[in-house]
């Protein structure tokens, strides 16, 4: 079973009353143990695609089919698709004031086992889980107290992020963006969350401008977007060559 | 704790709870107002002839004045003569009993409210939590109290918490110095009409440097159609002493409304501490706006002596309407007051909520946090006044109010009042709304949590500057009010 399989995906984007065709005729499939990396200039569909498999309200599949686990994406609610294990890195976090990082994380997960018809962790356990993964992402105690990304700045944004995933555990991550405004400190924990989350169970399909995240997270398969579409994948060496010679190499 | 409370919100069902109607014979005065009702309440509960004659005074008074029309709500015309009066359920009529002899229906009442009033069972609670907490309920039913727990223990303390119509009988001395006093009669035109009918209420008075060794509670529950509740409620703390006391609310779902009018006078004298808190969750009216109880309350504090406070917190989830304005008078100098308040609105509910902090001694500060919450088609407003008189040198302001919105349709709106006659004062304001953002939600679901509780938790966030001021037990109960008001804001 694969973890995503997209086929002929078409989707367009309503903003203040108009229309635009943003993925046209997609193909992209992950199985479990793989590393996948989107790259692609601006405007090329690599942020709506990470929102339509997460199912953000406001994107209409034209055509074309979401399967997540062998199971339908089109039509689902996105908490459901998250139930089912699949997980959003955003590339810009909102914050929720108020709400400290470790009262969400706990009610994040309650309802991630709740829907999967779990037990909840132990209060204590779950603190304990938490804490030891927080200062591997060198996050302090204090940051699992403060509100959700209320006053974060960039990097610790990303990496609560990071943190996020590693807490819950999910059987793919689609990473947007997650290493733009890093610096090389922070790519290099990012990165190595990043790793220590990879599984030969689980998948990650990291959307990136630039190669740089991909020397420390080294992907399976490297695919270039264009104008809604893949047109071109290949192995890690794709990666660099677009890194030397640029996107309109390949247009 | 948190989670404790998240889980008992995922738990909790989201219908009015308290709805039910308790099926006791009362004895109810026919619907109507005159000076004869006046002097029938007067005389069933047996009260001397000076507050006889205090209550007529108040009649009369209130027969001149006309109701408020400068809130932000909007409701037809109550007609003063549709209310009936007096009501109490037949059960007590002979007479203060023990809680043996309670009528059952009524214990019965309690229990599905969730409120203790058998002092074992409150006790095993206690143990069990491992909690020397304990709380005493007076429990007041339509117009008269029912019971009150803890009344021995608190007594070894030299403390007084019994119905105001007891302490009428037992403590004349102290109900006449204090009775209107904080609140005049003439105050307004529903603390007039209090001060004519008002039935029963708590009646607490701490002694000298005495540490109240247990939270005070009144639950007030309306039961009888067509009856107001009109409860009346004073607090002393004298010299150094410190009481921290909480009210509760609830109403059976009615498809007429029902007035509720109290008076809640705090004296807090030198060195004096009082911290009022209140959930209030009487019936809002169904989705239609039909129905609910109308809620008009006059609450004030005096801050009578050198370094006394008082501390107002608030969580207003029922009603159909809010008007209610928990305000201190800082007349002691270096005295502090406090006002934190939730005002949550869904469907049609209206609240024009805020406080008054009158600054007179020198020295003084107050603190005032508001947290408004509008949903469905509600309105929430917060209306504030800060006056610092010429005698209140240095005195000393913080202000900050939110209004969180929830959806297109609701509204809120701040009226914040400053008024400063002393150069030497500092008065800050902030306020702020915002929005339930697609993006807030989105991050919840994406993380597995549903819109409903995703909501949830976002407004719990929001009001968390003001739960931190509620005693434990309450703040679980805050965060469930709030789920369970907010059901179907989202969709």
């Amino acid at each position: 079973m694969s973890l995503l399989s997209i086929d002929n995906l078409s989707v367009n984007v309503e903003s203040s009353g108009e229309v635009r065709p943003v993925l046209n005729g997609l193909k992209l499939q992950i199985n479990p143990g793989e590393v996948h990396a989107i790259m692609g200039p601006n405007g090329s569909g690599k942020s709506t695609l990470a929102h339509v498999v997460a199912r953000k309200p406001g994107y209409s599949i034209q055509s074309g089919v979401v399967l997540f686990k062998d199971q339908l994406l089109n039509e689902m609610e996105p908490e459901e698709v998250a139930q089912s294990g699949l997980f959003l890195g955003f590339q810009y976090p909102v914050e929720i004031p108020g709400v400290s990082n470790m009262e969400f994380l706990k009610a994040s997960s309650d309802s991630l086992n709740k829907a999967r018809s779990k037990e909840p962790e132990s209060t204590t356990d779950f603190m304990k889980r938490v804490r030891s993964i927080a200062s591997s992402l060198d996050l302090d105690q204090d940051f699992l107290k403060r509100g959700v990304n209320e006053g974060f700045s960039g990097g610790e944004k990303k990496r609560n992020e990071i943190l996020q995933m590693l807490v819950l555990k999910p059987d793919l991550a689609v990473l947007d963006e997650t290493d733009s405004g890093l610096d090389i400190d922070a790519l290099k924990t990012v990165s190595n969350g990043v790793n220590a989350f990879r599984e030969s169970s689980n998948g990650v399909l990291l959307i990136t401008h630039y190669q740089r995240l991909l020397d420390y997270v080294v992907p399976d398969f490297v695919h270039v977007l264009s104008e809604g579409r893949i047109i071109q994948s290949g192995d890690k060496s794709l990666a660099l060559e677009l890194e030397s010679k640029g996107y309109a190499w390949l247009q | 704790m948190a989670n404790q409370s998240v889980q008992d919100i995922i738990d909790s069902e989201k219908v009015y709870e308290a709805g039910f109607i308790t099926d006791v014979e009362s004895e109810t005065l026919p619907p109507g107002l005159d000076e004869n009702v006046v002097r029938h309440i007067s005389s069933q509960k047996n009260e001397p002839e000076w507050l006889t004659t205090w209550r007529l005074r108040a009649f009369k008074s209130w027969q001149s004045m006309s109701p408020p029309a400068w809130g932000h709500i909007d409701h037809p015309e109550i007609d003063f003569q549709s209310i009936s009066y007096y009501s109490a359920p037949k059960s007590h009529l002979d007479g203060p009993k023990s809680l043996d002899e309670v009528d059952p229906e009524l214990l019965a009442t309690y229990e599905k409210l969730g409120i203790p009033l058998h002092e074992q069972e409150a006790l095993a609670g206690v143990v069990q939590n491992s909690d020397n907490n304990n709380v005493a309920v007076d429990v007041v039913f339509d117009s008269v109290s029912i019971t009150t727990t803890f009344k021995e223990k608190l007594a070894e303390a030299g403390v007084i918490f019994c119905p105001i119509s007891e302490a009428v009988q037992k403590h004349p001395e102290l109900v006449k110095k204090y009775l209107g006093k904080v609140i005049p009669q003439r105050d307004n035109f529903f603390a007039a009409l209090n001060s004519a009918v008002f039935t029963d209420g708590s009646f607490v008075y701490i002694p000298k440097g005495v540490r109240c060794p247990m939270e005070l509670s009144t639950y007030f529950r309306i039961n009888e159609r067509n009856t107001g509740q009109f409860e009346r409620t004073l607090i002393i703390a004298d010299e150094g002493s410190h009481v921290s006391y909480l009210e509760g609310c609830t109403a059976p779902m009615r498809d007429e409304n029902q007035l509720h009018a109290a008076v809640v006078e705090l004296v807090a004298l030198g060195d004096a501490e009082i911290k009022y808190s209140t959930v209030q969750n009487w019936y809002p009216g169904d989705a239609e706006g039909r129905g609910g109880i109308y809620n008009f309350v006059t609450k004030r504090g005096l801050c009578a002596g050198r370094k006394a406070k008082i501390s107002w917190t608030q969580i207003e989830t029922g009603s159909a309407i809010t008007w209610k304005y928990p305000s201190v008078i800082l007349r002691g100098d270096e005295s502090v007051g406090e006002f934190y308040s939730v005002a949550l609105t869904n469907n049609k509910q209206q609240a024009d909520t805020g406080t008054k902090m009158i600054h007179i001694g020198r020295d003084t500060k107050s603190t005032i946090i508001a947290k408004g919450i509008s949903a469905g088609k509600s309105d929430s407003t917060y209306r504030g006044l800060v006056r610092v008189s010429p005698t209140a040198s240095d005195a000393r302001n913080f202000t900050q109010c939110d209004s969180l919105l929830i959806g297109n349709e609701c509204g809120a709106h701040t009226f914040p009042y400053i008024e400063s006659k002393n150069s030497s004062c500092v008065v800050e304001h902030e306020a702020s709304t915002s929005k339930v953002s697609e993006d807030q939600l989105f991050l919840c679901q994406q993380r597995g949590i549903d819109a409903e509780k995703a909501v949830s938790i976002i407004v719990n966030g929001f009001c968390k500057d003001v739960f931190r001021e509620l005693p434990m037990e309450f703040a679980v109960e805050a965060g469930k009010l709030l789920e369970v008001s907010l059901e179907g804001a989202v969709g």
